[in-house]
């Protein structure tokens, strides 16, 4: 793949404290956090964590008031899963980071709480699905696995209205959390979504934010962990279509000794205006000592028009680490590879699925959750089709 | 018996400083049970000609025709014209991350036979032309061409020609980069290939040095975008004793 200036922007700062670098990491984890609404201006566009995003798009998330209409939530799971109303304050494992995480956390109501009991071991894969419904809505998700607990959750988030929404997730001492995030509005939807996850001692969670559908939709997750010998995994998967913004940002924050974070993002965009952006924070702080990082984002740029913006960063406070590293490469559609696919007979579109297929093919293998990567399978052909009516006519209108 | 006719080929590529003619006029007959070696030094336009028989979209055939059993090869899209039985051997293959080479050479299979192969003697043939390669079975969950060494590569596109097993092989260098023992088991593929009868091999090379396991039956020097001399195997001996600076002279005019 090869990486082109011109289409595509990708951050090239190596390291934060490396010279460009506006923000050290240890300030950004110092940024203001609060559950008062009032503790956030509303985003110019101008502010370092709004600078890619189309604020102009999001005025109703933004306002400090009560939703218009209130999301559909409901969920289904096997034996042992306990799902409960409880009070927004009950856990607090994630403060807002932002003013519209805060909007959502007051305006959300109660809390919907997943709660996997100690030891339980669940043979099948939690639903909740949140449907916001033609109008502005929040919500408030709570995922508590107990200790030695294994567990699959799969949010799906759908619907056509603009949704700000909370999840935090507690991931018992020795358990094993995954959580499937996926974003599938309809084109004109909206989502802003903070993820909080507190990964316990000798815990592992595998974190997962699909996002196939919506105009804006903008997910940050943010990692800490309760004791050493946590380890997550932080997947992402986008394919932005023309208008789309699809926008993740990422936090590690190691704090405690031997944790270990591996971050995999991977996006497709095509057509017109089609937008991502991917913000890799990780911070390694002076006691988290025999830490293991590694965080990579690449991106595949189908068709002309379209951008991504990859930045990520990494901030080490102390010597004695395992490893730490991180990549970046966002590069366009490699005709090559589709010419020497189509001199082995294999016809246009065809060899286009295949190489698309073949960039997500590593991550899709780690999602390890079959409904998903079958459904992620269906809907990323569906979108090549798209693309490739796209072109076809494009081809029409220039008369080739 | 098939029969790839190339007539005063022209092509050119697009540079920043406009359009650069390199083939200038190509006239080459590859019948059916022929064996047939392009020479030529680095820049001749070997690839090209190459290329621009299997259709790539970089470079534009400016004049002249190339027909397949009388078929307008030119016409025809990258993939049809390898359904209609071309194959071209890559000077510098492609990898294609995230794609194993299972997956690949099954979906080419279908493509060329116009359906998917027998599961159960597809299986056996794979590893059979991986085997005969000196290919490791594992290779067929391996990406294609990635990580491979540049041998690896060759011996791949090898395997490719004898489960595709079109009418017509174009190599291009196919044998550069190769070590002796490389050299011979990528030469006995072409081999067994060209010993079916009907098929016409147009072997592209720098090097005399595969002529001693591929015998050809006429060889063309290649210089400046045409052939300049075309004679039996004795032409390849007397660039092997002299090398191309008649012919560059001859070229520079
Ligand atoms: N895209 C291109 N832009 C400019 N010149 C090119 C391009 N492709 C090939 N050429 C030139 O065309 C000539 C022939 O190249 P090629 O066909 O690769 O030769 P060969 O295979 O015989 O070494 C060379 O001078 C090469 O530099
Ligand atoms: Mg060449």
């Amino acid at each position: 793949m090869s990486s082109s200036d011109t289409l595509v922007a990708t951050g090239n700062r190596a390291h934060s404290h490396g010279p460009g670098s506006p923000v050290p990491l240890q300030a950004r984890s110092e940024r203001p956090t609060s559950y008062d609404v009032a503790d956030f201006a509303v985003p110019n566009g101008r502010e370092e964590e709004w600078r890619f995003t189309p604020v102009k798009q999001l005025k109703a998330l933004f306002e400090d008031a009560a939703g218009t209409e209130t999301p559909k939530v409901d969920a289904s799971g096997p034996e042992g899963v306990v799902f409960e109303t409880v009070a927004a304050d009950s856990l607090k494992v994630g403060k807002p980071q932002d003013r519209a995480a805060a909007v959502a956390w007051n305006h959300a109501g109660d809390a919907f709480a997943v709660r996997i009991p100690v030891e339980a071991e669940l043979t099948e894969p939690v639903h909740v699905n949140v449907a916001s419904l033609g109008a502005r809505g929040f919500s408030h998700l709570i995922i508590e696995s107990g200790r030695h607990s294994k567990a699959i959750v799969i949010i799906d988030h759908s619907g056509s209205g603009e949704l700000g929404s909370n999840v935090e997730i507690v991931v018992g001492d020795g358990a094993d959390l995954r959580v499937v995030s996926i974003q599938q509005g309809d084109h004109e939807s909206i989502h802003l979504g903070q993820h909080d996850a507190l990964v316990g001692r000798d815990a592992r969670l595998h974190h997962v934010a699909v996002t196939l559908g919506g105009k804006v939709v903008r997910i940050g997750t943010n990692v800490r962990y309760a004791g050493p010998g946590g380890d997550a995994e932080l997947l992402g998967v986008y394919f932005a279509e023309s208008g789309q913004h699809h926008e993740n940002r990422l936090f590690v924050d190691h704090e405690a000794a031997n944790c270990k974070s591996n971050v995999l993002y991977k996006g497709a965009l095509a057509g017109d205006h089609a937008r991502s952006v991917w913000i890799g924070d990780v911070l390694i702080r002076a006691a988290a000592e025999g830490t293991d990082t590694f965080e990579l984002n690449r991106n595949l740029v189908l068709t002309d028009g379209a951008r991504a913006d990859s930045v990520p960063n990494l901030e080490i406070e102390t010597g004695e680490i395992e490893g730490a590293g991180h990549a970046s490469a966002t590069g366009r559609f490699d005709d090559e590879q589709l010419f020497y696919l189509q001199a082995r007979g294999i016809p246009e579109d065809a060899a286009r699925r295949l190489v698309v297929s073949g960039f997500f093919n590593d991550i899709i293998g780690k999602i390890g959750v079959p409904e998903v990567t079958e459904h992620l399978h269906e809907v990323i052909e569906d979108k090549l089709a798209r693309t490739a009516e796209l072109s076809e006519s494009a081809k029409a209108v220039i008369g080739q | 018996m098939a029969t790839l006719e190339i007539r005063d080929l022209h092509v050119s590529v697009d540079t920043e400083n406009g359009p650069k003619q390199i083939l200038r006029g190509v006239d080459l007959t590859i019948a059916g049970g022929q064996t047939h070696a392009i020479m030529g030094p680095n820049g001749s336009g070997k690839s090209t000609l190459a290329y621009s028989i299997a259709g790539h979209p970089k470079y534009n055939v400016t004049s002249g025709t190339v027909t397949l059993d009388g078929e307008d090869v030119l016409d025809m899209s990258v993939d049809e014209r390898a359904r209609a039985g071309l194959f071209l051997a890559m000077q510098y293959p492609v990898e294609v991350p995230g794609v194993s080479v299972a997956n690949f050479l099954r979906t080419a299979k279908t493509a060329i036979d116009g359906e998917a192969p027998k599961l159960r003697t597809w299986v056996k043939d794979v590893n059979k032309a991986l085997a005969d390669l000196d290919m490791d079975a594992d290779f067929g969950t391996r990406n294609v061409n990635e990580g491979f060494s540049g041998g690896e590569k060759k011996r791949h596109e090898i395997v490719q020609l004898e489960l595709l097993n079109p009418k017509v092989a174009i190599l291009d260098e196919t044998d550069s980069g190769l070590d002796i023992d490389a050299l011979r088991i990528v030469s006995e593929g072409v081999n067994r290939f060209a010993a079916q009868g009907d098929k016409g091999v147009l072997l592209i090379t720098h090097y005399t040095r595969i002529l001693r396991y591929i015998k050809p039956d006429f060889v063309h020097v290649f210089v400046d975008g045409r052939v300049a001399e075309e004679g039996g195997p004795e032409l390849a001996e007397e660039l092997e004793a002299n090398g191309y600076e008649r012919f560059l002279k001859a070229g520079a005019k």
